[in-house]
């Protein structure tokens, strides 16, 4: 197996639920994607161009100081499972990790992670840099990422176009380069049905959400990315401008959908909550997606304060454990089958919980 | 639930629009929203950008003469060799000269999917290039631009000039 233990938490400091509103929201993440200037772009180029791309790339990386102890992951050398694993970290993207069906992971593609700063090399740009942050963190994640770009920036010559920015491979990331993304728990806004007007006023104003671990389903475990859809015509200030203030109307929406809920139907929520609570303490076999819905009651509750002694450190690396290549992995490699994977995710969650229990008392 | 435009793949973006005054949310598979212009993960490499892509460069041909537009077809990028026929087919540009071998069908692409054609973020200098013009020059190459987008009633067009302008100043 891969070894990421030199990484704050396996490369996910977000985990600790450290940030601004971290109860609601999960994390924040800044991409940026840049190419090199008169290079052909990833959908074009040969083995030996990818090559040559993460040489120079790397070089330019140690004299950088936001990367200069970063620790190299070439995605072409690890096994599926591998990839699989840091796909469900947020650290590289399905397509770089060649996990769709339809294509294989490509020569030359790697990432350079150090903290919560990250750069896949040889995606469908040849840099896509990313910053990860705990909680509600635009400015942070920008500030973090920005700087590695900059200096990146002064050592190799990104192409850059007078009238449309930073060039990309697709014309949808094309200008800034920028999309900010941020992972919040609606469940209020969700019981109260309120969400879809929510979601229709968002996209009225340029953004866009979907949903979050979707193993190709939709949106599980009332868990929303939501994100700016367009790149290009408004300054990087504006863009996470516009999409800070969205985020921090939805924020108070949904304060406001737990407080009515609180206020109607409080025995409702308090027995939807431990339900919730028990089967996840005693259950012996769980899907992922059940896993999702009974994890977002039981943040719901701590967010209420109705479930005492659960950390948000706990529920985050939950979320992010009991995904399928976290569960195949964790018991070394080799075949395992759907209904064993269940299991171990059961098994996995009450661990959790009995700890958890066991450090309140 | 499955996607609404193609059937046949589950629906995973969920996207709200207005059409006519009337508000309307779409299920989207990664795929079919990829071709609206909607971030996506899934590798489009291989499969076509579909209804708005297949358009690129045809509406550019709309009301100028044939003239303007008979080349387009033909259209071959120097440094990568990239058609716009083959932009059509994998909704990917093949390299930096792309944006300017294709540059009018792209404007009119870049606006359907951002409203707009400028980039107002941050400038850029590559190392050992050279500096980037002063501001001065930047801020009368602009007022020219802003008076022909007058000149020719491109009111958008002069808004975005206005904010860059706004920017510098
Ligand atoms: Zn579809
Ligand atoms: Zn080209």
């Amino acid at each position: 197996m891969i070894d990421l233990s030199l990484l704050s938490d396996g490369g996910m400091g977000w985990l600790d639920a450290s940030g601004p509103h971290s109860d609601l929201v999960l994390s924040t993440r800044i991409r940026l994607a840049r190419n090199l200037a008169g290079r052909v772009f990833g959908v074009r180029n040969s083995a030996g161009e990818r090559e040559e791309i993460l040489t120079e790339v790397r070089a330019a990386a140690e004299d950088v100081e936001p990367l200069d102890h970063a620790m190299l992951i070439r995605l072409d050398q690890l096994p599926q499972l591998d990839r699989q694993l840091l796909h469900e970290r947020h650290l590289v993207s399905k397509d770089i990790a060649g996990l769709d069906p339809a294509s294989r992971v490509r020569a030359g593609s790697a990432l350079l992670v150090q903290n919560d700063i990250g750069v896949m090399v040889n995606e469908q740009d040849h840099l896509r840099l990313q910053g990860l942050k705990s909680g509600f963190a635009l400015e942070a994640a920008y500030d973090g990422v920005n700087d590695a770009d900059s200096e990146l920036g002064q050592r190799l010559a990104f192409a850059f176009h007078p009238e449309f920015g930073y060039l990309t491979s697709c014309p949808t990331n094309v200008g800034t380069g920028l999309r900010a993304s941020v992972l919040i728990h609606l469940p209020g806004l969700v019981l109260t049905k309120e969400i879809s007007k929510v979601l229709q006023g968002l996209s009225q104003v340029g953004l866009t959400f979907r949903g979050l671990y979707g193993e190709g389903s939709e949106v599980v475990g009332n868990y929303f990315q939501l994100s700016n859809q367009t790149t290009l015509g408004k300054s990087e200030f504006d863009l996470l401008d516009h999409l800070g203030k969205m985020v921090q109307q939805v924020i108070t929406y949904e304060e406001q959908a737990r407080q009515v809920l609180l206020r109607d139907a409080p025995s409702v929520i308090e027995d939807k909550v431990w339900r919730a609570y028990g089967l996840l303490r005693y259950a012996r076999s769980l899907s992922f997606e059940e896993t999702m819905n009974l994890l977002s009651g039981v943040r719901l509750g701590v967010g209420l304060s109705l479930v005492p002694g659960l950390s948000l450190y706990a529920l985050n690396k939950l979320l992010v454990h009991t995904q399928p290549a976290h569960l195949m992995a964790s018991d070394g490699p080799g075949e395992v089958s759907g209904v064993e994977v269940a299991i171990r995710r059961a098994a996995y969650v009450r661990q959790t919980l009995e700890e958890e229990a066991g450090r309140a008392a | 639930m499955n996607c609404q435009q193609c059937g046949e793949r589950e629906a995973v973006v969920h996207l709200t629009q207005i059409v006519d005054n009337e508000v309307s949310t779409v299920h989207l598979c990664e795929r079919c929203a990829a071709e609206r212009g909607i971030e996506s993960d899934v590798e489009l490499e291989k499969s076509p950008l579909g209804s708005l892509l297949a358009t690129v460069g045809k509406e550019v041909g709309a009301g100028l003469p044939e003239t303007e537009t008979a080349g387009l077809g033909h259209l071959r990028c120097e440094d990568c060799g990239a058609t716009l026929q083959d932009f059509r087919d994998i909704g990917r540009l093949g390299c930096p000269l792309c944006y300017t071998t294709f540059v009018r069908p792209l404007r009119e692409l870049l606006r359907r999917l951002h409203g707009s054609t400028h980039h107002l973020g941050e400038r850029y200098a590559a190392p050992g290039s050279p500096a980037l013009r002063d501001a001065e020059a930047q801020v009368r190459d602009l007022r020219e631009q802003l008076e022909r987008a007058i000149e020719t009633e491109n009111f958008e067009r002069a808004a975005e000039v206005r904010d860059q302008l706004r920017a510098l100043e």
